[in-house]
Order: structure tokens, then sequence, then C-alpha cells
């Protein structure tokens, strides 16, 4: 359980990104999560909304994008998505391929939007 | 609205310092192994073992992580290697900071090999790079033979499954063929070590890996320094 730890780390990451739009206020962070990176996406969201409850950044949006494991062939170069465990290239039957998706644990994108301008859904800092 | 692309890890911040870290280990020579299990798979009983089979000249270290309690570092201070426990108060993982901070007042160049004992978790310790060569894992045979495949991320990044307490498997129904099994599944080609601390048995094998690991290890920092 170190989702709090991850969660307090994104938030980190928004406060630093956001220094250099001092004219605006962060509205989503996208994250990408790895299904072989151990986080669980519900105690990610859990601890996240626990940490900006009534703070300056409570209308911050948490959006996950959940990476499958995948792999690539070393023989023929196919890349895919790696079920079951089942890491043989469908498309040679080879065994000898290598991990290339599966263990992000990244932040991707980070929306911001300027203070005035009035979107639908953007709350004031307040 | 604009979106603005971060491309970067979420850890970042620890990944900086595992840099860092891994980076001295190299520029030394340092071997580092990050060892990581459930709680009660054996890794310290390992470590007493592997210690006990070591000498002097091996210059070896160790930095053992607990929530609380500094007993095993007073189990692995009676082979007289430098022992140094980290109690986290809670956190129940180890990450790259609280290395750097414990190695503070060690000179890294009196050192070959550090073994890593991380906090008993088999999932939180698989986010954080501590700047190791290889993550170890150990799993006891008191345990499931299915857990490489409910915990999937630290078996995949691990270098080396340790099947331990193997003395057991005439009392309990595990399936040692099946665990190797899982592992290979989830980290296809996964080398694997079956041990028991009580009899001895493989404890050459483990050591064997060991020897194999710095002597590679030595090979690389040679042709880095060419």
């Amino acid at each position: 359980m170190h989702e709090m730890g991850i969660a307090n780390s994104v938030l980190d990451a928004v406060r630093t990104e956001m220094k250099r739009y001092p004219q605006s206020y962060p509205c989503k962070i996208g994250v990408r999560i790895g299904e072989m990176a151990a986080i669980d996406p519900e105690a990610l969201r859990f601890c996240f909304e626990a940490m900006i409850h009534e703070t300056d950044l409570a209308s911050l949006e948490l959006a996950i994008e959940i990476c499958p494991r995948r792999h690539r062939c070393s023989g023929c170069g196919h890349e895919f998505v790696v079920r079951a465990y089942d890491s043989r290239c469908p498309q040679c039957a080879s065994l000898a391929t290598i991990c290339v998706g599966g263990d992000e644990l990244e932040l991707a994108y980070l929306e911001v939007e300027e203070y005035g301008s009035s979107t639908v859904g953007a709350k004031s800092t307040e | 609205m604009d979106r603005v692309p971060l491309e970067r890890k979420v850890l970042s911040e620890n990944d900086r310092i595992a840099a860092e870290l891994r980076a001295r280990f190299q520029e030394h020579g340092v071997l580092c192994l990050n060892i990581i299990s459930s709680p009660g798979s054996g890794k310290t009983t390992l470590l007493e073992r592997t210690l006990a089979a070591l000498t002097q000249r091996d210059r070896v270290a160790v930095l053992t992580g607990d929530i609380q309690t500094e007993n095993d570092a007073n189990r692995l201070k009676r082979f007289h290697f430098p022992v140094k426990q980290i109690t986290t108060g809670g956190t129940c993982h180890l990450d790259a900071r609280m290395i750097e901070r414990h190695l503070a007042d060690w000179k890294l160049e009196d050192l070959d090999l550090l073994f890593i004992e991380n906090v008993g978790n088999l999932v939180c310790p698989s986010s954080y790079d501590l700047g190791e060569a290889a993550k170890v894992v150990v799993l006891s045979v008191t345990e499931g033979e299915d857990k490489p495949l409910k915990y999937p991320s630290i078996f995949f990044k691990s270098d080396l499954l340790i099947l331990s307490k193997i003395d057991l498997l005439p009392y309990v129904p595990f399936e040692i063929n099946a665990a190797a099994e899982n592992a290979r599944k989830v980290h296809p080609g996964m080398e694997i070590v079956k041990v028991s601390c009580q009899t001895g048995d493989g404890l050459q094998e483990w050591m064997n890996w060991l020897g194999e690991r710095r002597k590679a290890h030595k090979a690389l920092m040679e042709t880095a320094s060419r």
C-alpha cells in the first residue's frame, strides 16, 4: 500500500509544473500505469482524492490510463500484448521475446486553464 | 484549455537518486543486490548463512530494512561485517533516499558487495529503484505456489528467485515445480535456486550465483574503466 506516496509524488509534480503557468490553474493530470507496476488504480484514486480534499487542488481530476504488458519478438520484430502470461510470439511462435511495456508509472500530461476563461466545470481556487 | 506533455516518471526524484547511487556503486565496483520477499520468508536467515560463508576479504556490507526494531541488524552484526538497520517507522518499502542517507558514513571504496534487505512486502518495494544491480526475490515453501501470479511485478523485475525452506517440503502441500513454472510464466527464463538454510541444501548454488554475478560485475567495471 504505497499509493499514498505515489499520489503525493503526482501532486508534487503538478505543483512544480504549475510554477511555469502562474496565470492558470490545473484541471486534469494524466498518468500511465502499467499492469505490472504493482499499483492499484482504485487505491491511487482514493489517496489522490483524500489528499486534494479541501485544498487549492480540490478540483483537479486524475486520469489514469492502464498500459498492458507488451512484448516484442526478437525473431520477427512483431509487437504484441501479452495475455494470461503467454509471452510467446503469436506470429512466429518464438519464445525469445522481450518486454517493451507494462511497468509504466508515468506522468503523461497536465491540462491547465487560464484564470478567468469561463469553462464549464472549472471551479475557482478560492 | 492547454494540454502540457509531461512524459516523465512519477517517481522521478527517487529514480534520480537511484541513478546517482548506481553510478557511485559502479565507480567503486560495488555489486549491490536488493533482496525482497514477504515477511517471514527467510531473508535475514539467508543473509546469516551467506555472511557465515564469506570471509573478511569479501568486503561485504548489509543495510537491512524494517518498520520497527534493530533485531535484524543485531542478528547480522554477529558476523563482523558492517551492518546498518534502516527503520522506516511505518513505510512499507525502502526508497533510494533512505539508502543514500544510511550509506553516508561508509566508504564505498572499502566495499565489493552490498546487500539491501528490503522491508518484508512483495508489492511496494517493486516500485522503488534503490540503485541495485539486481533484485532477488525470496519465496518460501510455506507460502502459495501461485504467488508469482498474484504478485507478478516483483517476480518480473527480479533476476533470481530463491525458493526457501525446502526442508519443509515433506510437510506442506507446496508444488515446487508449479511455483517455478508460475515464476517463469511471469518472467520467462528466470533463474531459480532452491535452498534450505536449516540443512544447507542449495546454499552452494546460491553462493555460486553470487560468485558469477560478482565476476560479471567486476569484468564490466574493468571494461568501463578502460
